[in-house]
């Protein structure tokens, strides 16, 4: 058995031209938004390999400000992102940059918050519109969107993940993959969690009162 | 239900006596837990998108900054001319081009297996359609073999320009449609992947050189030949005509053909026919600099 599905090959449904330099810029976007998730300021978007060299022609620069701004690939509006973020307040930039040894179309994306709060992450549109978020914060991460999934920010301690598991479990709420991820002992770790079901606020908001929890955020479920 | 090559697929359909496309719905439906019937629907309504962007260049004015009025200029050839290649192949490219007109203005269309190759599939199945009368029902099921054929390119290659370059693309999707129409023609599984092998084979080596990084120039004319190219892979297919090299092994040849292809030819817009001299013209023309 493998991840794709029928519809990641006759599908997405999106708007042209490119679903990697389009649709999967596009979703990153979106998925950084969710990471974020609070208003994000000003924008970077640092872009690495094919995306530095083509974005403009392929409109990767309107996808990912579109992504930013909560439109999903199949949005005609995508094309308009620039007016968009303008009457939104949202400043952007884009940089070339070189990240070294990484998919080609790859993306570093800095978001400053109203809260003035600095967010960086990286995420890679790996083929037929399908990404992957490599890291988050310098924190080196794996998933890709196409399940709901659950990020948690806490510090690194016995039975926080027992905790964590309890409370989906109460909101019968399946965990499809779990993965875990820290530098040090006892320091800030991240938690992915990709569910069957979608996590309703209110159990975010209950993982958000154990005192080793900093953030829980919720990306929806983005795969059109 | 699961498949990870052609040669495990054709297994499954033997083992069950199914066509890929039977094969691939059960295993859509034991991979997600949704009802084939929802299964049916979401493709049904993919069928929909497919159709209207295969036409919709014929009504409207749209285009990219290279590319705009093909599928109207073909149109009207066969409408008043007798075509060189026939009706069925003429139409065919026609709703190709439109597809790809759509696709380069930020249109609405459905990624077949991507976006740079989204002109192929539609234009292949609505072009049957018509020619031989196919249900719509039957053209899902078309679909459904496209996506097998997919899964297993996916699986063991990449689908990818910046991976793979334009075979990975426009092969892929050419080798999709072929299989899609031996089995909605009535041929078997093993002649269906015939007739992908022999459509990935004949556009193996195609480099990804899109003009100043556009999915417009020479996308939209290597669509045109993925959709006739599919056709003539799945004509000799169902004449019983085989595929010397059987198609698994041809998928790992396109792999490695890609992966030993130089960056300028996957999608970087840094060699091929986008580092010409009037490739660069038209880039300059159109950003104010060149951007390669």
């Amino acid at each position: 058995m493998t991840s794709y599905s029928v519809f990641d090959l006759i599908g997405p449904v999106m708007v042209g031209p490119s679903s990697s330099h389009t649709a999967g810029a596009n979703r990153i976007g979106y998925i950084s938004k969710h990471i974020v998730g609070e208003e994000i300021e000003d924008v970077t978007f640092y872009l690495h390999g094919s995306f530095a060299k083509t974005h403009k022609g392929h409109g990767t620069d309107k996808a990912l400000l579109a992504g930013i701004l909560g439109c999903l690939p199949d949005d005609e509006k995508i094309r308009d992102a620039f007016e968009l973020a303008d009457q939104e307040g949202l400043t952007y930039h884009f940089e070339e940059i070189d990240l070294g040894d990484v998919h080609p179309n790859t993306t570093k994306i800095v978001a400053k918050t109203k809260t003035n709060h600095t967010w960086t992450i990286i995420g890679s549109s790996i083929g037929g519109g399908k990404i992957k978020i490599t890291s988050i914060n310098n924190m080196e991460v794996d998933f890709d969107g196409e399940f709901t999934t659950l990020i948690t920010d806490h510090t690194d301690c016995p039975g926080i993940v027992s905790r964590i598991t309890k409370i989906l479990s109460d909101y019968h709420i399946n965990i499809a993959f779990m993965k875990l991820f820290r530098e040090v002992k006892g320091r800030e770790a991240l938690l992915i969690i990709e569910t069957d079901e979608d996590i309703p606020r209110a159990a975010a908001d209950e993982l958000e009162k154990i005192e080793a929890i900093h953030s829980s955020k919720i990306i929806p479920k983005c795969n059109i | 239900m699961g498949f990870f090559t052609g040669k495990e697929l054709l297994e499954l359909c033997q083992n069950n006596k199914y066509q890929i496309y039977d094969a691939t719905i059960e295993y859509e439906n034991e991979k997600t837990g949704i009802a084939k019937e929802a299964i049916l629907e979401r493709m049904m309504i993919n069928l929909k998108i497919m159709k209207e962007a295969a036409t919709r260049a014929f009504s409207e004015e749209i285009g990219g900054k290279i590319i705009g009025g093909e599928s109207r200029k073909l149109r009207e050839r066969y409408e008043n001319t007798k075509p060189v290649c026939g009706n069925t192949m003429a139409r065919a490219v026609s709703y190709a081009l439109s597809t790809m007109e759509v696709n380069a203005s930020m249109g609405k269309i459905v990624a077949a297996p991507t976006a740079g190759s989204c002109g192929v599939i539609p234009a292949v199945f609505l072009s049957l359609s018509e020619s031989h009368q196919i249900s719509d029902e039957l053209l899902l099921k078309g679909l459904f073999t496209t996506s097998g054929v997919g899964i297993v390119i996916a699986n063991n290659a990449t689908l990818s320009g910046a991976q793979g370059g334009c075979q990975a693309e426009v092969g892929s999707a050419s080798a999709m449609a072929a299989a899609g129409v031996v089995e909605m023609m009535g041929g078997t599984p093993e002649q269906a992947l015939h007739a992908a092998a022999i459509a990935l084979k004949n556009l193996m080596g195609l480099v990804c050189d899109p003009i100043a990084g556009l999915v417009e120039a020479p996308c939209t004319k290597r669509n045109a030949i993925g959709t006739s190219n599919a056709l003539i892979s799945a004509e000799m297919a169902l004449a019983g005509i085989t595929s010397v090299v059987p198609f698994d092994e041809v998928v790992e040849a396109m792999y490695k053909v890609g992966l030993s292809m130089p960056c300028s030819l996957r999608e970087t817009s840094l060699g091929g026919v986008a580092a010409t001299p009037t490739a660069k013209k038209i880039e300059k023309e159109i950003f104010g600099y060149n951007i390669t």
